[in-house]
């Protein structure tokens, strides 16, 4: 049982031609799994989220598949989806402060919610003050209005209505970059803690920030440009990264501990590609230290070890076999 | 250089202005010449409010700021002006400091309009390509362009260069790479480290611990508009001692180490009693005996350049 994306490609159809925002994805995320997935902005990470819940025009699947326990996933019919969303995959959205409807008290709101799903909300009640302790809220804010709830409130309650139905796929779309230190620390916790409790089978963990993931991520995806670069168990990803890009991004993030007159971090020279009309290759090859002819083809995201996937010809192509 | 003394902002909310709320009291430090100073603090926490004060858009509510020994305060006319060629901010979002009508180079052709009316064309292009050189940008590769052909790193050294035209001596720099991809953001953050090297002083407000450890040598923790903890850097991150800068600490998301077992303390209930500590109601120390309801902690030098409010390890 797990979720298996097959030669996944997603386009935005706009007036000057399709912007390629998400090419050839393959991976998969196992059972119990919590997949990190990260990349600067406009790499396609919200893009491949999406896709596995609301593949809504001006998105465009070009091809793939996308089977999750074993049932193939109809990505592409929005009606079908109805059958899936919400009880086998759900997403915790972008901005959750503004994911509550403002003019109705939050246990209104949930009742409607679950009507619309058809599903009882009196025989849920017990299991949704259960959830509500689990990431410490007061039973009273059913009765409130969102306006009466912190940020860091209003996303834990969100996380709670996405994760009722114990989806099999839960879908995170930046759910710290709002929040405080000490709330961040605290939300991606209880995601945690929601795994273990079986709340969701597994996880995509969708964020910018790579060293949330290290504290949380089982295993960390790395996009750039639209492409898959490297995946890989999380302590590999920071410690050992074969594809130039994470290697680079990893080196670019300042710590704790480091200064700038003791170790001088550099950045990435240069910007991303535009997707509308996106170089042939690979697509990181113009801002790349060690890229060389063949990185004129596409190179396949190919497994290089145990659970360790790259897309490089350096490391995966005829030079390294050779 | 700069000099904050007992600076306090009291704002007026509620349908009539009826009740207060405090985003900034009593905070006072000083910033030397050469110096980065960072201003860390969560959300609320009123570090965007000082900022805005030393910049003059705001007035302080109490208190008194000084730059070079005179008072910003009083300062208006031709005397204001000559402070704003000396001091200059740079703010969070990049893509909202400019009017996306108008070509982004036009920021320059301001600051000529209104402080060098006298410099030539020629000259003045000059200044501009070498200011852009400063900050690591090619002038060819950026000039003429609107704001959305430009990237958010280019928007904010854009920003910076501009300041760097003016005859700076301090900037305030708001949040200025929160916006920013990690691939980014560290290039203009030894930007900002390259600006100190040429005798600026910064104050880099902050809500990222690794950013201000990364790039300042003093630091102040701000907790509901006051200052917790303040001093070296090195030594505030290497032994926090106010309960707060602990528990921020081990917040952190770092890379080296994984976070410990502890319960993430999540937001407490919102006091506004001015009496007592602000971190009363969260806080693992607190302790009746100690009057931490009661009565405020002041600031109190525990170990030389390093300062903290509170009583339970104050006065130990």
């Amino acid at each position: 049982m797990s979720l298996r994306v097959e030669n996944l490609s997603v386009y935005y159809q706009t007036l000057r031609g399709d912007v390629r925002a998400l090419e050839d994805a393959s991976f998969t995320v196992e059972d119990g799994e919590i997949m990190g997935l990260a990349g600067e902005s406009g790499c396609g990470k919200t893009t491949l989220g999406h896709s596995l819940i609301t593949l809504a025009p001006p998105m465009r699947l070009v091809h793939g598949r996308v089977t999750l326990d074993g049932e193939p996933l109809p990505i592409a019919d929005m009606e079908a989806m109805n059958e899936f969303r919400f009880k086998k995959v759900s997403i915790i959205p972008q901005y959750a402060m503004n994911a509550l409807n403002p003019t109705r008290k939050i246990g209104k709101m949930t009742q409607e919610l679950l009507r619309s799903r058809h599903v009882d909300y009196q025989a849920i009640l017990p299991e949704l003050k259960r959830r509500l302790d689990l990431v410490r809220l007061s039973h009273d804010v059913l009765d409130m209005y969102p306006i009466e709830l912190s940020g860091g409130m209003k996303q834990r309650m969100v996380m709670v209505l996405s994760s009722l139905m114990n989806p099999s796929l839960l879908i995170a779309d930046e759910i710290t970059s709002a929040l405080d230190v000490s709330s961040q620390k605290a939300v991606v916790e209880m995601l945690v803690e929601f795994r273990n409790r079986e709340c969701c089978n597994k996880a995509i963990v969708i964020t910018h920030d790579i060293s949330i993931l290290y504290q949380i991520a089982d295993t960390i995806m790395v996009m750039y440009a639209g492409q898959l670069a490297e995946k890989a168990p999380t302590d590999t990803i920071i410690h050992g990264p074969r594809h130039p890009y994470t290697k680079l991004l990893i080196g670019a993030l300042p710590e704790i501990g480091v200064k700038y007159t003791e170790k001088k971090l550099r950045g990435i020279p240069g910007s991303p590609p535009l997707l509308l009309d996106p170089p042939a290759g690979c697509r990181f090859r113009e801002r790349c230290p060690v890229a060389f002819e063949k990185c004129l083809q596409v190179p396949p995201f190919v497994e290089v070890a145990r659970g360790h996937s790259i897309a490089c010809w350096r490391e995966s192509g005829a030079d390294a076999q050779a | 250089m700069l000099k904050l003394d007992r600076v306090s902002k009291v704002y007026r909310v509620g349908t009539f202005g009826g009740k207060e709320l405090h985003a900034v009291s009593d905070v006072s430090f000083e910033v030397e010449k050469g110096q980065v100073v960072s201003l860390i603090g969560e959300s609320g926490s009123g570090k965007s409010t000082i900022g805005k004060m030393i910049l003059r858009l705001i007035s302080a509510t109490s208190g008194a700021i000084y730059f070079e020994g005179t008072d910003i305060a009083k300062l208006d006319g031709p005397a204001l002006k000559e402070y704003y060629r000396r001091v200059q901010g740079v703010f969070q979002d990049p893509f909202s400091s400019y009017n996306p009508i108008f070509k982004a180079d036009r920021i320059f052709s301001m600051v000529h309009d209104e402080f060098f009316p006298h410099a030539g064309a020629r000259e003045w292009n000059d200044r501009v390509e070498a200011a852009l050189q400063a900050v690591g940008l090619n002038p060819a590769h950026v000039l003429n362009k609107f704001p959305h052909q430009l990237s958010g790193g280019q928007l904010q050294r854009f920003l910076i260069a501009r300041a760097l035209l003016l005859d700076i001596r301090f900037l305030v720099a708001d949040e200025i790479i929160s916006m920013l991809d990690a691939s980014t953001r560290i290039d203009v953050l030894n930007l900002v480290a390259d600006l100190k090297a040429r005798g600026l002083s910064v104050l880099f407000v902050t809500h990222d611990l690794s950013l201000g450890y990364y790039i300042s040598e003093r630091a102040l923790i701000l907790y509901r508009g006051r200052v917790v903890e303040m001093g070296a850097t090195d030594k505030i991150y290497s032994h926090p001692l106010h309960p707060y800068t602990q528990m921020l600490m081990a917040s952190v998301p770092r890379l080296d180490r994984r976070w410990e077992q502890t319960e993430a303390e999540l937001q407490g209930r919102p006091v506004e009693s001015l009496a007592g500590c602000p971190y009363f109601d969260r806080c693992p120390l607190a302790d009746k005996g100690l009057g931490c309801a009661r009565e405020r902690p002041a600031l109190v030098e525990g170990e030389k350049d390093h300062a903290v409010a509170c009583f339970a390890v104050g006065k130990g």
